[in-house]
């Protein structure tokens, strides 16, 4: 099942935005170094992790909104359903599948990072390189190349939680609300400084403690300025994302389970 | 059937090309055709809350805060740049750097190039060492210990406000954070004994000449090279005054005086232009379309 949703993703052309990556890399690299007096690996470093970031999150929610609805609308489900395979092994495979395409896009994407960055750095005199705030071909990087990938599995995970029992244009709106709140979830922490209300800040810490932290999985500028980030932060972030992706999968096989395809 | 196909999508896409390139000519020609508008339009800051700004980049904070670190690059050559026509104001240099520093708090070349910048003299800068201040105790809030930050404050303060004291306590605030180099504490006794004389700010622009930061040594040179232009016209000045009292009342140029043996031909600059030389008052400067002009007006005169 796993694999089908990858050859599919192959077929479907996802992989079609690595090629746009690769560009987008290379070019910036060669204008940014006439624009950044400088800071040319700072900015590819930040260009490449927040492009993979995106580029992630794009396939994560709309490939990933259409991965039930889309056997349910060409009806391939049935027969699938003929074969001894259960309903949860379908959501599962489905989710796998999914992680498997942005694991090679994430692969991908890490490699063209340091490539430009190797050919960006080749050349510049040690004194100049050891003014950055971190070396070039930085491990670290895949720290938070690692934390994104956590991340974009989170967000597959909420995409399928949805498309399990939603049309995919509701799923999307859905899958991106809570996104973006997720990235403001510490302002419903701090509910209560601005309402008076006792019920509306504790909804509100409900809120802030329920909805994913996708803050958790963002280490970009740390690791970008050579500030450390702990294997326990890492982690941590893991075993949280490891959670909260159990408990969507769940629920997906929960409501998958019961929906009626006659 | 498929050749027939194969044509068509051919011809189709022959004509896009085709029509591409009309539009393209046509937009070349227009513009050749029309002058362009003699406008002074000022740049536009569409977001001016660093807030707000922080907000909505979200997690792609320090990717909004490269773009706007271009943009303070972009408006400061572009203002410095400009024809004389154009009032020179650097007005959204500080606003830029602001929102640089707040999108991503830990932008060191933001604080101290900014710096640079916002000090640089008018019209060559805005000529607001405060704002530069401001910008480097922002960046020293987010990362206390970094020694540079210090080291450019004093920096401001020395050759800018040419406030020795404040310098000399920034200096040594720097030498005291651990990992800091060496010669900042020296540089610090050297700036609040001697209190601006040339040789304490030939001794700090040597220091930076050696800096890992290649604008900065190329910064350096241009100072140290200032620095010699001063001796040398404090010399000059003094070759000056000795043909004045030979010959009082005359007009006073190069040939005159390298024509008395005071000097061995027109005095030049390192940059190969020579010095300006006022005929009636008999002052000697750098010239004004020397690479060297304008010298940092405060420590032009003779100590």
């Amino acid at each position: 099942m796993a694999l089908a949703v990858f050859r599919e993703s192959v077929r479907d052309r996802v992989f079609y935005n690595l090629v746009f990556f690769a560009v987008l890399l290379v070019g910036a690299s060669i204008l940014i170094g006439q624009l950044t007096a400088g800071q040319d690996v700072k900015i590819i470093k930040d260009l490449g992790l927040s492009a993979t970031s995106i580029f992630g999150l794009f396939i994560a929610i709309f490939v990933g909104i259409n991965l039930v609805s889309k056997e349910i609308d060409r009806r391939s489900v049935y027969p699938l359903f003929a074969k001894p395979i259960r309903r949860a092994e379908f959501i599962a495979g489905k989710y796998v599948g999914l992680l498997l395409t942005l694991l090679v896009n994430v692969v991908v994407m890490t490699a063209a990072i340091y490539a430009v960055l190797y050919f960006l750095s080749r050349g510049v005199p040690a004194p100049v390189q050891s003014a950055w705030d971190g070396p070039a071909l930085d491990p670290a990087l895949l720290k938070a190349l690692a934390l994104i990938y956590v991340d974009l599995a989170v967000v597959t995970a909420i995409a399928l939680f949805f498309s399990s029992y939603s049309s995919p244009l509701l799923s999307a709106v859905f899958t991106l609300g809570i996104y973006v709140t997720g990235q403001f979830n510490t302002d419903l922490k701090r509910f209560d400084q601005i309402v008076s209300s006792p019920i509306a800040a504790a909804i509100g810490k409900a809120c802030y403690y329920v909805l994913p932290n996708f803050s958790r999985f963002d280490v970009k500028l740390a690791v970008v300025h050579g500030i450390p980030v702990s294997g326990a932060y890492v982690a941590s972030a893991v075993a949280y994302a490891a959670l909260y992706i159990a408990a969507l999968l769940f629920g997906a096989m929960v409501i998958f389970s019961r929906r009626d395809f006659k | 059937m498929t050749t027939s196909l194969g044509t068509s999508r051919a011809i189709a896409g022959a004509g896009a090309l085709l029509c591409l390139a009309g539009a393209v000519a046509l937009h070349a020609a227009e513009e050749r055709r029309l002058p362009k508008p003699a406008i002074d339009r000022p740049e536009l800051l569409y977001v001016r809350s660093p807030a707000v700004a922080r907000r909505v980049a979200g997690r792609y904070a320090g990717l909004a805060a490269d773009v706007y670190w271009i943009r303070a690059l972009q408006h400061f050559g572009q203002e410095r740049l400009s024809p004389p026509s154009h009032v020179r104001t650097y007005a959204l240099l500080y606003p830029l750097l602001d929102l640089t520093t707040t999108l991503d708090p830990f932008f060191s070349i933001a604080y101290r190039f900014g710096a640079i910048f916002l000090g640089e003299p008018y019209p060559g800068g805005p000529g607001r060492p405060d704002l530069a201040v401001t910008l480097l105790r922002k960046g020293l809030a987010a990362q206390p210990s970094k020694w540079q930050y210090m080291q450019d404050l004093g920096f401001v303060y020395y050759w800018h406000l040419r406030d020795f004291r404040s310098a000399a306590a920034w200096f040594q605030q720097a030498a005291d954070v651990p990992g800091a180099p060496t010669w900042l504490r020296p540089l610090a006794a050297v700036t609040l004994a001697e209190g601006g004389h040339r040789t304490a700010s030939r001794a700090l622009w040597q220091q930076l000449a050696q800096s890992e930061e290649p604008w900065l040594r190329d910064s350096a040179r241009l100072r140290l090279a200032q620095l010699d232009a001063m001796d040398a016209i404090d010399a000059l000045r003094a070759r000056v005054e000795a043909f004045r009292a030979q010959h009082p009342g005359e007009p006073v140029t190069w040939d005159r005086i390298a024509g008395a043996g005071l000097l061995p031909g027109v005095p030049v600059d390192s940059s190969g232009t020579p010095f300006a030389l006022n005929p009636e008052t008999g002052d000697v400067a750098v010239a004004p379309q020397s690479k060297l002009f304008p010298l940092p007006g405060q420590i032009q005169g003779p100590r």
